[in-house]
Order: structure tokens, then sequence, then C-alpha cells
């Protein structure tokens, strides 16, 4: 099927690349802070995950170069992780212990797991029709009370593929972008199960999806409603922030799902994840943030980033992109392939997202891509670093950095062992691994997941 | 403004012609585009704006302007199949997007040639990634006939056409299944009834009175008669086996139809019938998820089993996100499939030809576009790398042998902000 999707109102295409979310670092806040919370801070309790790393093999990667994610390097390499952690990653002189299943690696390459900040698998999955798209509650432009855990299928066919094909281990699923505040986003084990609980990431904060520029203002503004303009969409905001301070600071007599949401954010303790594609536009959000005292975790799309590098990186805020989408909406008309190496230069932080069941299958693709765009004007990152932007820079923005997406003692042994470079095109994963358990290997034609949704279908089980 | 002067007008206002250059580049790893693994020191010849030659062991002739290839690399011009290039300045701005016409009386009629825009930004974002020539097809309205696709090529000169009215776009499965009325039977009982109508109008010829129940305008019924006798191959967007059978099957009741499938995500099920009735195939090769009920048995090998049995596969349909210069990359990841255990991918040679020759193939332009074989169209590529890695850019394009710019909005922009200085002045004064 060919379809010109922006010719057809609001495909499911296009609410896909409407998303944006902000995020903040739960570990910054002060735990007095936590504790002082009525309702936000609750929100771990409800719904809770019901996640258990599944059983793992003391294992020993040897002779792999290893690529840490936080920018480190080694060839030659020994990665060793049991019961779940990464036990000690170090160069060919790391001994191998008693009781490790040992692993030739050598010619391979290792990186932690891959992490997506920006999904909708699960919330627009596949197959995509109406019956299964619960992405964007496009009823009203501010719903900070829908959490996006309540759309999410587990049977989405694109989980497993996102796994085999792309080494995911942690993604975060947010709303769609059609709305300022689409609602909570939910961070996922890439691990298949009966139930969205037992994906929950453990500990995981939550963050709050936002939107700015031409995707609210065109959903409402469609419908006669405010906002039709992005002055709308700033007074939408700001009177939704007023109200949710009053909240805070009122006696939380009568419970308000959207307003709780927007107190955690307020309190630091949800991250704000925040579509946003152009750098005059980003600007006037940070100075929202400074005005009712909240942080910009990400700005995500932010094809314009490259304009404004050195305020992003004096904000602390990463950009989530793409490697090269532009030209599909007016406020993607200035996107270029060097966005991520610019961005890198001013000293930004940078992530690869996927916002696509297809990209997250390559997030490292695009990665490699931006990185090569970079060199051609002289911006020469290193492999390291670029791993970083589609591991440790995803969990970090998503609260997640102090448990998973770099290769360090202690953390969750999320690992990908690819059959070459994963920066090369002819490079795809090999086994991969999560919380120290084998979920998928090659070789192994049953050691890969199959959805309740394929099977009996043409086409079961094979290698996609 | 008398005739005369009118005619100066229009002589002055004329761009220059851009005369091909005689070059040649040597010393370069080439890969002819035929399908054949790259040669090492290797030369290419062109002259004339066309390909005198290719391969190893080539003497250039004397007075000839040499481009040194050590350590690059040398293509074909990549050849898009089914693109929607110089139809969108931005693809959601309806005003600018002329892909489809949903309030269009006409469907069959539509021909996207006067509205190829040479200028347009994504022709000169794809030319700079590599890509030559393309077919540019219209995408369906409220028909399930789209309408006539051209061959353009990508060169920054007006003369956008290389070939118009190349062939005629119908949309069947599940999207032609909606169009049509509400379901597949509507479909290819509209598509068999367009058919018998546009035979019936060229027999009676142009200006008979035709039968008051005719649903085709007259336009439409006349623009479906080469398609009818062959001469105007028929694209057939399809996903799904059953629907791939259906089509092959229309060949018994009209069997001049010149079958060209787009989609066929499911193609390789049916394999070995596509390939005995010898209809090429036009697909997008990482689809490998069940996007929709006709796609469920979508995976990144059906490219390689297609072509395993012999059917003609080329990699295309590069709309939207899918933009023409990732072209490689998709190549790229059909090699990387055949290190996979169960996988089926390409060879490095077939997946590069399943970008340039194949679809040129495809195209009606066999031995034309696509491949650097003698008397073929000077579109080449020189690349700073293995032309397939996602490290690896285009250094130099040329075009029916004319050096092509590389300069894009998103060059300039890149330039602009390469620093964020603006001590002096701001930005704007940056150009």
């Amino acid at each position: 099927m060919r379809v010109s999707p922006w010719k057809q109102g609001l495909g499911r295409g296009l609410t896909c690349s409407l998303m944006l979310g902000a995020t903040l670092a739960l570990t910054a806040q002060p735990a007095d802070a936590r504790k002082k919370d009525r309702k936000a801070a609750s929100a771990e309790a409800p719904y809770a995950s019901t996640y258990k790393p599944y059983p793992g093999r003391p294992t020993a990667l040897v002779g792999a170069v290893v690529y840490d994610g936080r920018g480190g390097r080694i060839d030659n390499g020994v990665v060793l992780f049991r019961d779940g952690k990464v036990v000690a990653v170090g160069g060919a002189d790391l001994a191998v212990p008693d009781g490790y299943d040992r692993v030739d690696a050598a010619g391979k390459f290792v990186t932690p797991g891959v992490i997506d900040i920006h999904s909708h698998l699960g919330v627009y999955p596949s197959p995509a029709i109406d019956a299964l798209s619960d992405g964007n509650e496009m009823t009203k432009p501010v719903t900070p009370h829908v959490w996006a855990e309540h759309s999410v299928w587990p049977q989405d066919p694109g989980f497993s593929r996102a796994l085999v094909n792309g080494g995911v281990t942690t993604l975060q699923i947010l709303p769609g972008s059609a709305n300022l505040m689409g609602g909570r986003a939910v961070t996922l084990r890439n691990v298949p199960s009966r139930t969205v609980q037992g994906m929950k990431f453990p500990g995981a904060p939550y963050s709050l999806k936002m939107a700015c520029g031409e995707n609210p203002k065109r959903v409402y503004g469609g419908k006669g409603q405010e906002p039709s303009t992005r002055m709308g969409n700033f007074a939408v905001n700001r009177q939704a922030w007023i109200d949710a301070q009053k909240y805070m600071d009122g006696d939380h007599a009568e419970r308000n799902l959207g307003k709780d949401t927007l107190e955690g954010v307020l309190k630091g303790e949800i991250l704000v994840q925040n579509h946003c594609y152009r750098a005059d536009e980003m600007a006037q959000v940070l100075d929202m943030a400074k005005e009712f005292g909240y942080k910009v975790t990400a700005f995500h799309h932010a094809v314009e980033a490259y304009k404004i590098g050195d305020l992003l990186k004096a904000n602390d805020v990463c950009s989530a992109i793409w490697a090269d989408w532009y030209g599909f909406k007016m406020e993607a008309y200035d996107g270029i392939p060097e966005n991520a190496a610019l961005l890198a230069n001013q000293g930004a932080c940078v992530v690869i997202h996927s916002d696509d069941e297809n990209g997250i299958q390559r997030l490292n693709q695009a990665a490699s891509r931006a990185q090569a765009a970079g060199r051609r004007i002289g911006i020469d990152i290193p492999d390291a670093q670029v791993v970083g932007w589609f591991t440790y820079n995803a969990a970090k923005a998503m609260g997640i950095g102090e448990k998973t997406g770099s290769l360090e003692d202690g953390k969750m042994a999320d690992v990908v062992l690819w059959n070459g470079n994963p920066l090369s095109v002819y490079s795809r994963p090999d086994k991969v691994w999560m919380d120290g358990a084998l979920m998928y290997d090659a070789a192994d034609p049953k050691r890969k997941p199959v959805s309740d949704f394929e099977l009996g279908q043409p086409g079961e089980g094979d290698v996609k | 403004m008398s005739r005369r002067l009118l005619l100066a007008a229009l002589l002055a206002a004329a761009p220059a012609p851009v005369l091909a250059q005689d070059f040649a580049i040597t010393n370069a790893t080439v890969a002819i585009g035929d399908g054949a693994e790259p040669l090492h020191n290797g030369t290419v010849l062109v002259r004339g704006g066309r390909v005198v030659v290719a391969g190893a062991g080539i003497a250039v002739p004397a007075g000839i302007e040499t481009v040194d290839g050590t350590g690059k690399w040398v293509t074909p011009g990549l050849f898009s199949a089914v693109t929607d290039l110089g139809l969108w300045d931005i693809e959601a701005l309806d005003e600018s997007n002329d892909t489809s016409a949903d309030a269009s009386p006409f469907n069959a009629a539509l021909d996207v040639a006067p509205a190829l825009n040479p200028a347009s930004e994504h022709i000169a974002v794809s030319r700079e990634g590599g890509v030559t020539r393309a077919t540019v097809a219209p995408v369906h309205g409220k028909s399930i006939f789209a309408g006539q696709g051209a061959v353009i090529d990508l060169g920054t000169d007006p003369q956008i056409l290389t070939r118009p009215r190349a062939f005629q776009y119908v949309e069947l499965g599940e999207a032609g299944g909606r169009l049509a009325g509400g379901s597949r039977v509507a479909a290819y009982t509209a598509l068999r009834n367009a058919l018998r109508e546009a035979s019936e109008a060229a027999r009676l010829g142009a200006t008979a009175q035709r039968q008051s129940d005719v649903l085709l305008t007259r336009a439409d019924a006349a623009a479906l008669a080469p398609v009818l006798d062959g001469t105007q191959p028929l694209y057939v967007g399809v996903e799904r086996a059953a629907d791939i059978r259906s089509v092959l099957a229309l060949k018994t009741e009209f069997p001049k139809l010149n079958l060209v499938i787009v989609g066929a995500t499911e193609g390789w099920l049916v394999a070995p019938e596509i390939a005995a009735a010898g209809v090429p195939v036009v697909t997008m090769p990482m689809r490998d998820l069940p996007a929709n009920f006709e796609s469920l048995a979508a995976t990144m090998s059906n490219t390689g089993r297609m072509k395993k049995a012999g059917v003609k596969v080329a990699i295309g349909m590069f709309s939207g996100h899918n933009q023409p210069r990732y072209a490689p990359q998709q190549a790229g990841n059909l090699v990387a499939l055949t290190k996979m255990p169960g996988a089926v991918g390409l060879s490095w040679g077939e997946a590069l030809a399943a970008i340039t020759s194949v679809p040129a193939e495809i195209s009606g332009l066999g031995g034309k576009a696509g491949v650097l074989a003698p008397g073929a169209f000077g579109d080449v590529v020189l690349w700073d790398g293995d032309p397939l890695e996602l490290a690896s850019a285009p250094v130099e394009v040329w075009i029916d042998g004319v050096r092509q710019p590389a300069n894009s909005r998103q060059s300039r922009l890149r330039a602009r902000y390469r620093d964020l200085d603006e001590a002096y002045l701001p930005k704007a004064y940056d150009w």
C-alpha cells in the first residue's frame, strides 16, 4: 500500500511524528522532597512493575571490541556478568573466573543494550489499525491525566523486531504529540510479557509528554478550539501550570489525576519529554520552564537544535533526534544531517531516537549516519562516544542512567553482542542479554520471541 | 511585444546550455551496477554525456580530464524507483504537494509530467545522496487509478523529463478496496470495467459517441489505451500473497498487460509464480512488521527470497520518511542478512544492482541508466568509500556527463551554523 499520509488528515504516521516529551533527572531530587509528596510520589505504586529478570548464567564475553556506552573503548576486551549484573569490564588481562560460560567474541563488538527514548510501540502497534491505535487522546489539548501504559498492547510484534534487529533492551513509550500535554510516558523493559506491568522498568521515573508547534495548533485549531496558534499553545500551557501550582499548594482534598502529574513535574519527580522542532520555540519553552520552575529533560525531534546548541548545553537539555529526517512538515524544513554532530561539537547532549517501529530496529545505523555527516564537515566524533547516543545518553535522559545504559560494574547486565561493528551497515545483533538473561540468539531459532498475534500466521517465527 | 522581441526575450531568459564534459575516473574501485562484484583499480570513461567504457585495464585517451579515484569508489548514479521527487517542497503542506488529487474528476488521465519541479529541494538533497534518476509516481486520490508517472533525471538543468507517461499506477489490495467502494471485490471490478471501457473507447475512436452508462471520463478511458495494448506498463500496488496471485491472473483476461508489482510484502510466499509470469517487482525491503492484514508475512528476507526464485526485484517506494538517499543503507542491510542464519539476503553486487540497474530496467531504461555500460547515460557517482556503508557519501555526481554542484539549503544551513558566533552580526548576515 502506497499512501500519502500527509494528504489524508492525521494519519498514524503523522501522529507518531508528532510526539514530544521532556524529562528531568529524578536522581537529583533530594529525598526529603520526595517524602513530602502526597500524590505524585505514589506514582510508582499503582500499576506497579511486576518485571523480574529471567535466569541467566554467569557469562564472559572474551575478545570483542567493547564500547561501554560512556565513551570508553576496549579492544580485545572482556565483559563479565552474573546474577543479572555487570561484574567487571576490562582488557585481555581480566581473568575469567571459574563457573563462567566463556563466549569467544573475537572479531565481534559489545555494547550496552540499546535504548530508545522515543517509541510508540504498543500504543501505535502493528497492525496499524484503528482498533489498536491508542496513542493520542485527541479530545482536548491538555491531558496529563492519561498514562501511556494503559494503552500499551504487549503483543505488538514491533517489540520483538526492536530486540532481534536493533538490540533494544529498554524503551520509553510516549503518548502522541497531538496534545500540548499528552500524558505520562512509561519506560519498559523490552521483554515479552502477558501484561504491561510485566514489562515496566522497576523504579524508572515517569515522564510527561509535551508538544509544541504545529501539531497541537493544527489538531485543535482544526476543531475550532483553543489552541489554534503558537501563542495559544503557550497560553494554554501556562494556565495549566498556574492551575497545577495552585493544586500543589492546596490541601489535595479532591484528587486530580492530571494535576498529580503536573505536580510531579513541578517537584522534579516526573521528567518532561518535550516534542519541539524549531530552535526559537525550544528557547520559549525553556523560558516557560523557568517561569514555573520545572526542567525540560529532553527536546524530542529537535530538528533545529543545531541552531541553539549553546543554549541547550547551558540548560543541560538533551536533544533526542533522528539522524536526518527533514522536510515532511514546515517545522522540519531546516533539518540537516549534521544536527547531532553540531550539537556534540557544542558539548550538548545528543540522543538518537526512533519515533518509528522501523527506525527502532536500526538506531545504531542512524547514529552512524549522523556521525559520518559530522566527519564530512570536520567534526570527528569517536565511535565510542557515538555508541553513547543510543545507550547511556538515552538512559540518562530517561532517569535510569544509574541503572542501565552503560557497561559498568554493578549495573544491569543489558548487553548486545554484535557480529561486527555496530556502526556498520553490515552488522546485526548476534546475542542480546537483559539483566544477564539471554533473550535473543541469532544462532538459535527458538531463542527469540514470537507474539501471540503472529502465532499461526504466515511467516511465524521467520527470521525477520 | 513583437514576436521577434518575444523570441529574443525567451532566448535571453533561457539558461545557457550546460555541456557535458568528457572525463575519466581512474584508480578507483568500480562497481558497474549490473550485479557483478566491484573491480579494483578500475577506470570509467565518459564522453559526450555517455559512458564509453568502464572496467579494469582501460587506457584514458590524451587530453581527457582525469579524476584520480584512488581510495574512492565509482558507481552508476542511483536509480530510485517509485518516488515522489519533484512533487513537493514540504510534504505536509497541501499547497506545495502535488502527489495526489482527492477532488479531481480525473484519475488515469492524470499525468505528473507538467507538475515536476526540477528546483525542488528534495531533488537537490537526493542528488547529493547520489540519486541521479528516478521514476515519479502519483499517489491515488479517490480512484484506484493514481495516474501516469514519469522517469526523470535529477540534474540541475531544467530538462527534468527522461520519459513522460512512463507508466500507469493502480492501487489494489486494502487501499484499492477502500477506494473502489469498500472491498477488494469492488476494486477488481472497477479495474476490469475500466479496461473494458478503455478498449471500447479505443475501438470507437476519440470523437465517437460513447454509451451513456460509462464510468470513466473520456480522458481517463483514452489514458488507459496504452495500458491495454501493453505499450505503457501498469504498476499495481499490492502486498498480500493472494492479491499478487489475482493480479497475475489478470493477464489471462488482458494478455497484453505489461505488469509491474509495487509493494509485494508477501511476495516471497508466491515468488515462483511471480517469476514464472515474468513480472518484475519494486519493493521496500526493510518491511518486517505486519503493518496491516495484507502484510502479515513481512520479512526482510522477502527481497532475497524473491530474487533467489528468479524474480526481478528493485528496491524502491521512496516517499515520506523513506528518502531516496536511504537506498544504499537498505541495500547494505540486505547484504548484512547473508550473515544471518535462516535469512536470505543479496550479494554486494546484487544489492547495488537493486538500486541501480534493476530499477532502471523495470523502468524501461535497461542498458541506459543505472549501469556503467557503453552508451549508457553519463550518470556517475564518485564515493568516499563503500557506497553501501553508512559512513560513505558521494564526493562528485555527474548526470548526463555534467558535473553537478553540491549545493542545497541543507549545505547552506550547515555552513551557517558550523559555529554559533554572532559577536559582530546576526547569523542572517552569514551567507
